[in-house]
């Protein structure tokens, strides 16, 4: 019995196909179901900030709520507007969803549960982030509504401000640790939580954080949708299942910039007690998934405290931020960690 | 590697007709569209040369800022074709000349013998694992092209500046706020306290 | 590479950082204290022609030196064009000051972009590699097209910005195209090495020889000859006067140091086929050029024809592919720059507040206005129909010399023919000048460095005229003869 199952796996493993389709599912299958409670966790979390209950009915503690949603949208019909784009108007949520599930095939878990350990991680996650922003101007376009339109422009202009910033944030990244690579990143940053790096590139790691927030759209930079004055943006003209794609990308995208921010910024898997004294014996000393999924889940966290917290932002407002504060910073302190670097104040993996 | 000509012809046949694509459709969104995937393509291509740091960067530069903007751009155009084609039978034999003579050379030069084909290129060496593209570029940019690489900064920046030169206008007359002002501002420049003596109620 | 090498591309690195300070310095003075931003762009022209000038090369004698890897070389023939660019650019500065202050155009903007396009000019001329060919003509393009719009109340400039623009970008797309052959063909994009390998590999190439065709287009557009000319009276025409002040002169310099790098240094094996595109091209100009020019009742339109056909006899002494007839060509386009900075600055000593001087009824009576400046201006028309004493003369003289002693006794005889039919038009302004009754009786007054600076300029016209042996023995030593 036993070796029947065993040799049913290796010969899986050697069907490379197979085996990669079988990583992809374990890996997306979790996210989906993220995915599904982060908003379940949103709802809670800013229900107990402005002192509500937030969803309690269906279920206990209102958990089975997600799932309510998800049927509800899925057996909701898919209005087509008049003179709308069809093709293009079916096509926008799977552009905007394919770039947020496809980033993941670079991020480590752990020192070996990675999907794909390519050399230029860095850079393709940084190209797949840039691609999201496609979905969202081309359903604001194939919607022939003039609100969506509205929404895809601010939408195209904010991404593309903020993508620079990004950038250079993660450049600040790839100059302190030699790599592309973001399991090699992680391993440079090791050494206990002094060593990660948000402490010396820490202006980079709030950019980025700050960044994010824009790149997905998420309060206090959520002008693409600016509900309370283009009524919901890009997506107005959308119901049902293609709405219920678009949600799925943007929750899928913050916990993806929430999982790239524990990689770049705060060591990974790596455990922050690595080296301690007396902890850093223990089995809390030793880096594990555990630590890279609960970081996750702190930013994660984060990003429901900042839409709780702060206020929407103006259009003219978030230009000047991105372009005359965020991009000098990152542009100063980009030279800075290159010479962190040369002075040797900052080594990898120490 | 069958495994591989099936990708390269796959996507070489997709870039293919999106460049045609790119011409012919009518619809400009459309070909801003057609234009994308052609990148897209061309990446994909370059990845199976084992240029990854150039094909990503194709679709960080080309397709996730440059292709945005521009979509941007014609989108909120509303650009009528029907003016763009007037003159096109007038100007049609001269074109069809200079066309016809641009595809005759190129066409010599491609059939010029002992030039092109797979026979005149070896297969390249493949790398070794830690070889990295992006390093490799990096170390030539910054000694071989050294000055190449500066000038076309200085080139890019004299872009800004044309760019800054030819819109920044300040118009007169015109509200603008000074987000440093209003941030600096204190509460002395707003609230005055008054000392005032209470009123007593009237007959007490 | 050591900072010997750095060194040798100093001028550059003063101009780049100059342009950069003006742009900085701009943002913190006040409207009325603009001209020190003046003050330090002839302070940059100055001190690089100073820096330039005690290079090894002019001062000792040294023959080249490359740097960067090969791809930027000094050489006596680059020093002498350098210097020459920044006189003319201080000349520009001097007259382009008092059209900006007149049209309320006076902006740092205009010092910078022009500086960038300077540094373009030194960068191509010194580029050794076809990288650097490119780049150096993108930047001088690049500057150039903003500064045609640069009036931007004024729809003429952005149009003729727009359809320069169009056409530079297929110039340049057809050098790139050729540049792409060249290296498929000989595998460098270094010029040594592609004479090197041409050397090895024989000219007789179908793609080398298609390359040089699409590099032969290139440089005929910068040069604005026919074919290729159908931007110059556009641009000339709405380009504010101190901008084409620049246009018409500085940049020809440096595409005639392209040229010659191109063609002579890298694919000097293929002669035969470009001397007869050079040919073609440099008779067709001074046809069309001299033909067109009597036509134009527009000064502006005028003098743009009168450089196409200018512009045929530089590529008439590039033709021969001889040492002589490159120095030859090189005086030529260096007395070219001098004459048109003096056309076009009388372009714009005419031109009264707010209203530019266009036709060629403004110049009627000029005389009666104020006898010195026709005078000057007499001076300039003469040199540029080619009467001796005048400088203009001798360059045709040189030229067509190097063009006989080739051979090509037809080549010289048409283009004597056309030049003498081109005199017209040049005789016709002198006799508005002194024979026809002006229109306004305004007298004509400048500020002192514009006339100091006009008659330094007419002093140049004649001065290098009656002595003519300096200026052709510079041009002749940088080319060993």
């Amino acid at each position: 019995m036993f070796e029947m199952i065993e040799s049913v796996f290796n010969w899986i493993q050697s069907q490379y196909l197979i085996w990669t389709v079988l990583k992809i599912v374990v890996i997306v299958l979790p996210l989906i179901t993220a995915v599904a409670f982060y908003t379940y966790f949103e709802r809670k979390v800013i229900g107990s900030m402005q002192i509500r209950v937030g969803p309690n009915r269906v279920g206990p503690l209102g958990l089975i709520q997600p799932f309510a949603d998800v049927f509800k949208l899925l057996l909701k019909e898919i209005v087509l507007p008049t003179n709308a784009n069809r093709f293009l108007f079916v096509t926008a949520p799977v552009i905007a969803l394919a770039p947020a599930f496809a980033a993941w095939a670079v991020v480590p878990f752990n020192d070996f549960l990675v999907l794909a350990d390519v050399d230029a991680g860095l850079l393709y996650v940084l190209a797949l982030t840039s691609l999201g922003v496609y979905g969202i101007i081309i359903a604001g376009w194939a919607s022939n509504s003039k609100y969506a339109f509205l929404g895809a422009m601010r939408a195209a202009a904010q991404a593309v401000s903020y993508e620079i910033a990004m950038g250079f944030a993660l450049v600040g990244v790839l100059i302190l640790a030699g790599s592309m690579n973001l399991r090699e990143i992680v391993l440079a940053q090791q050494g206990g939580i002094f060593d990660w790096y948000w402490l010396p590139l820490f202006p980079l790691f709030v950019i980025y954080m700050i960044s994010g927030l824009a790149e997905t759209n998420r309060a206090p930079f959520d002008m693409a949708e600016g509900e309370s004055e283009i009524v919901a943006g890009f997506h107005v003209e959308y119901s049902g299942a293609a709405f219920a794609v678009f949600f799925l990308a943007e929750y899928a995208n913050m916990i993806l910039i929430s999982g790239l921010t524990a990689i770049m910024f705060a060591g990974g898997w790596l455990s922050p007690f690595e080296g301690w004294p007396v902890i850093g014996d223990t089995f809390l000393g030793q880096g594990s998934i555990i630590w890279f999924l609960a970081k996750t889940v702190i930013f994660m966290f984060m990003f429901l405290w900042y839409r709780a917290t702060w206020p929407r932002y103006r259009y003219d407002q978030i230009m000047r931020l991105g372009w005359k504060v965020l991009i000098p910073i990152t542009l100063v302190w980009v030279m800075l960690s290159a010479l962190m670097t040369v002075l040797g104040i900052v080594v990898k993996g120490s | 590697m069958i495994v591989q000509e099936l990708i390269f012809y796959a996507f070489s046949l997709v870039m293919v007709f999106a460049a045609v694509a790119v011409i012919t459709v009518r619809n400009p969104v459309y070909a801003v569209l057609f234009l994308v995937l052609a990148f897209f393509s061309a990446a994909a291509i370059w990845m199976l040369l084992e240029a990854e740091f150039l094909a990503i960067i194709l679709v960080v530069v080309y397709v996730g800022a440059v292709m945005v903007l521009f979509l941007f751009v014609v989108m909120m155009l509303d650009i009528n074709l029907v003016p763009l084609k007037e003159g096109f039978i007038r100007y049609l034999p001269v074109a069809a000349i200079v066309a016809v003579a641009m595809a005759i050379e190129l066409l010599m030069v491609l059939w010029s013998r002992g030039r092109f084909g797979v026979d005149m290129f070896p297969v390249p060496p493949p790398h070794s694992a830690d070889y990295s593209n992006t390093r490799e570029l990096g170390e030539l940019l910054y000694s071989n092209y050294l000055l190449p690489f500066e000038v076309a900064g200085v080139v890019l920046l004299v872009a800004i500046i044309a760019a800054v030169a030819l819109t920044l206008r300040t118009r007169p007359g015109i509200k603008v706020q000074n987000p440093s002002v209003q941030v600096r501002t204190r509460r002395d420049a707003s609230v005055r306290l008054v000392k005032m003596k209470s009123e007593k109620p009237r007959g007490a | 590479m050591n900072s010997a090498q750095l060194l040798l591309a100093a001028p550059e690195f003063w101009v780049l950082v100059m342009a950069c300070v003006i742009m900085i310095v701009d943002l913190f003075l006040r409207e009325e204290r603009r001209g020190i931003i003046h003050m330090l762009a002839m302070l940059t022209v100055i001190f690089a022609a100073i820096i330039t000038l005690r290079g090894d090369f002019l001062a000792n004698g040294l023959p080249s030196a490359s740097a960067f890897n090969d791809s930027f070389i000094r050489d006596p023939m680059g020093d002498v064009l350098k210097v020459f660019s920044f006189v003319l650019m201080g000349l520009i500065y001097t007259y382009s000051k008092f059209y900006l202050r007149n049209f309320k155009m006076f902006r740092a903007d205009f010092y910078t972009l022009s500086l960038f396009a300077l540094l373009g000019v030194m960068l191509l001329i010194s580029a050794n590699s076809m990288l650097m060919m490119y780049l150096g003509l993108e930047l001088i393009s690049l500057s150039v097209y903003a500064l045609v719009a640069f009036n931007r109340e004024s729809g003429r400039g952005s149009e003729s910005a727009m359809k320069y623009f169009v056409l530079g970008s297929m110039a340049s797309g057809m050098l790139l195209y050729g540049m792409s052959m060249i290296y498929g063909a000989t595998g460098s994009l270094l010029i040594p090495d592609i004479a090197e390998a041409i050397r090895v590999q024989g000219s007789d190439d179908i793609l080398l020889i298609f390359g040089l065709v699409f590099v032969v287009v290139g440089i005929a557009f910068k040069f604005g000859v026919v074919p290729f000319h159908m931007w110059i009276p556009d641009v000339y025409e709405g380009a504010p006067p101190a901008v084409t002040l620049f246009i018409s002169s500085v940049p020809k310099l440096a595409a005639f140091a392209m040229a010659y790098r191109f063609l002579s240094s890298g694919l000097g094996d293929l002669h035969i086929h470009w001397e007869s595109m050079l040919a073609s091209l440099a008779i067709l100009s001074i046809i069309l050029g001299n033909l067109a020019a009597i036509m134009q009742k527009n000064i502006k339109r005028m003098l743009a024809y009168s450089t196409i056909s200018h512009m045929g006899f530089v590529l008439l002494g590039l033709l021969p592919g001889t040492a002589f007839g490159f120095g030859a060509a090189m005086y030529y386009v260096i007395v070219y720059g001098i004459m048109s900075v003096a056309a076009f600055a009388m372009i714009i000593l005419l031109s009264s507040r707010g209203v530019e001087a266009e036709t060629l009824d403004d110049f009627k009576g000029l005389n009666q206005r104020n006898p010195y400046y026709a005078a000057i201006m007499g001076l300039v028309l003469f040199s540029m129909a080619g009467v001796p004493p005048m400088v203009g003369f001798f360059a045709k003289l040189m030229v067509l010399k190097a063009v006989v002693e080739a051979g090509m006794i037809w080549l010289a005889v048409s283009a004597v023919v056309f030049a003498v039919i081109g005199a017209f038009y040049y005789l016709r302004v002198v006799k508005y000048m002194y024979f026809d009754e002006p229109e306004n009786e305004t007298s004509i007054t400048a500020p002192v460095d514009f006339g100091a600076a006009l008659t330094l300029n007419g002093i140049m016209i004649i001065g290098l005229g009656i002595f003519s042996s300096s200026l052709i023995t510079i041009c002749m030593t940088s080319f060993g003869v």
